[in-house]
């Protein structure tokens, strides 16, 4: 199966927009996932179903909030572009930050539920054996909530890849800017005849999908596997 | 003083109190399981505040209500040896043992290894070694942490019988050769009637 050089253009384009996206959903993701597992403070309710919004609500719907807050008129969108002169609108910037938004949750779900399964006993230990709070979080906390953390970095990927409705909302389909595989799947369906074109992307999407499922199942894998292959 | 300990605290309904001050080198809290042993070991650790009380071992105070001491678990220098060992399961025994390592350890690392005979697991995940292994790996990473004491919580609880021999010497010999002061909680009569100089039954 061969691409023609624009198509390629479109893969490595939703290849960009979402790394870009997982990476910098990730820390904030993180956070999130933290303070809704650790935390106890009044509104956590109001923060778990807010992060949870994107996975409810009408993509279009949070694409036409984006345009409201991110727009250049938007109170966020100005702010960007003056301060530190990132344009969102018609860019793939954009695209990434609607992708980022969308696999939020699913991102924040991967990563509270496996900084739920730490054993709190095992962090106790570690501070009885001399180590500060900042130590048991990197040496202890942290490691033994990395499968989740990769978990929710390979299903945000899988997410951003396959974003859509929120995207061409936000910033419409530009080509080669925020034209994404799904977006050039949907142009190309506008146009008679394209129909082989169509074929390609859609095979390129679904390679891409398995690829990210199977991706995270060697992940879940080795995490749970790895010490204890050493009994036999 | 080994032990100086005056502890109030309630969990729920129920209150755990406890007066003792002692000299003794093992000390052994004596009750039946869910007397509220436990929660004694761990305010003693630093992980669990008393409402009221102080606490001093060997001359050091800990934690003093009244005088607005409480020093983190990390600054306490407790050697905790868990009842179910708690090793840290994505690290190996060697990174276990190493974890809390501190500049002056009562025994040097190979020595440790020696007493505990267990330089044969170094390479081996917690998660594959039997019960026996694991509870001495657990007392060698709460040796070489540099602990001025040692908390144990029924350490022989989960071995088997054949095993609980085996872990028991090694405590008689800790004794002996650590001058340190221990606090041992069991419900079991006669290993506690083995092992301690003082038994304070709850």
């Amino acid at each position: 199966m061969i691409l023609s050089s624009e198509e390629w253009g479109v893969v490595l384009l939703s290849l960009q927009v979402s790394l870009v996206a997982v990476g910098l959903m990730l820390p904030f993701a993180f956070a999130l996932a933290w303070l809704l597992a650790r935390a106890r403070f009044p509104g956590k309710l109001l923060i778990d179903a807010f992060v949870h919004l994107p996975l409810v609500v009408p993509p279009v719907v949070t694409g036409w909030l984006l345009l409201l807050l991110f727009g250049a008129n938007g109170p966020l969108g100005g702010w960007l572009e003056r301060t530190l002169g990132i344009s969102l609108m018609f860019r793939w910037t954009g695209a990434a930050l609607a992708a980022a938004i969308m696999a939020m949750p699913l991102m924040v779900r991967a990563m509270r539920l496996s900084i739920e399964g730490i054993d709190r006993r095992l962090e106790l230990a570690a501070r009885t054996l001399g180590a500060k709070p900042w130590r048991v979080f990197f040496t202890i906390s942290l490691p033994l909530a990395l499968p989740g953390i990769l978990a929710g970095l390979v299903l945000g990927f899988a997410r951003s890849i396959g974003e859509f409705g929120a995207t061409i909302t936000f910033v419409s389909d530009v080509p080669g800017e925020t034209r994404t595989l799904p977006i050039a799947i949907y142009s190309a369906l506008q146009v008679p005849g394209a129909e082989t074109a169509v074929t390609r992307l859609a095979i390129v999407s679904v390679i891409l999908s398995l690829a990210a499922l199977v991706a995270s199942e060697m992940l879940a894998r080795r995490a749970s596997g790895g010490r204890t292959n050493h009994v036999l | 003083m080994s032990f100086d300990l005056d502890l109030d605290h309630r969990v729920g309904e129920r209150r755990i109190t406890l007066q003792c001050r002692t000299d003794a080198g093992l000390v052994a809290l004596f009750a039946p399981s869910g007397a509220g042993k436990t929660s004694i070991l761990n305010m003693v650790a630093g992980i669990l505040t008393p409402d009221r009380g102080r606490i001093a071992v060997a001359g050091e105070t800990l934690f003093d209500s009244a005088a607005g001491i409480d020093l983190p678990p990390e600054r306490r220098r407790a050697g905790y040896v868990f009842q179910d060992g708690r090793l840290f399961p994505h690290k190996k025994v060697r990174a276990n043992l190493l974890y809390g390592r501190h500049a002056e350890p009562p025994m040097p690392f190979e020595a440790v290894l020696d007493f505990l005979g267990i330089g044969h697991l170094l390479d081996r995940w917690p998660a594959t070694l039997s019960g026996g292994e694991a509870q001495r790996v657990a007392i060698g990473r709460a040796l070489l942490s540099g602990p001025r004491f040692l908390l144990m919580d029924e350490p022989l609880s989960s071995l088997d019988p054949s095993r609980r021999e085996d872990i028991l010497s090694v405590i008689e010999r800790m004794k002996h050769d650590l001058a340190m002061p221990i606090l041992y909680v069991s419900h079991d009569r006669a290993e506690v009637d083995r092992l301690a100089d003082q038994i304070i039954p709850l």
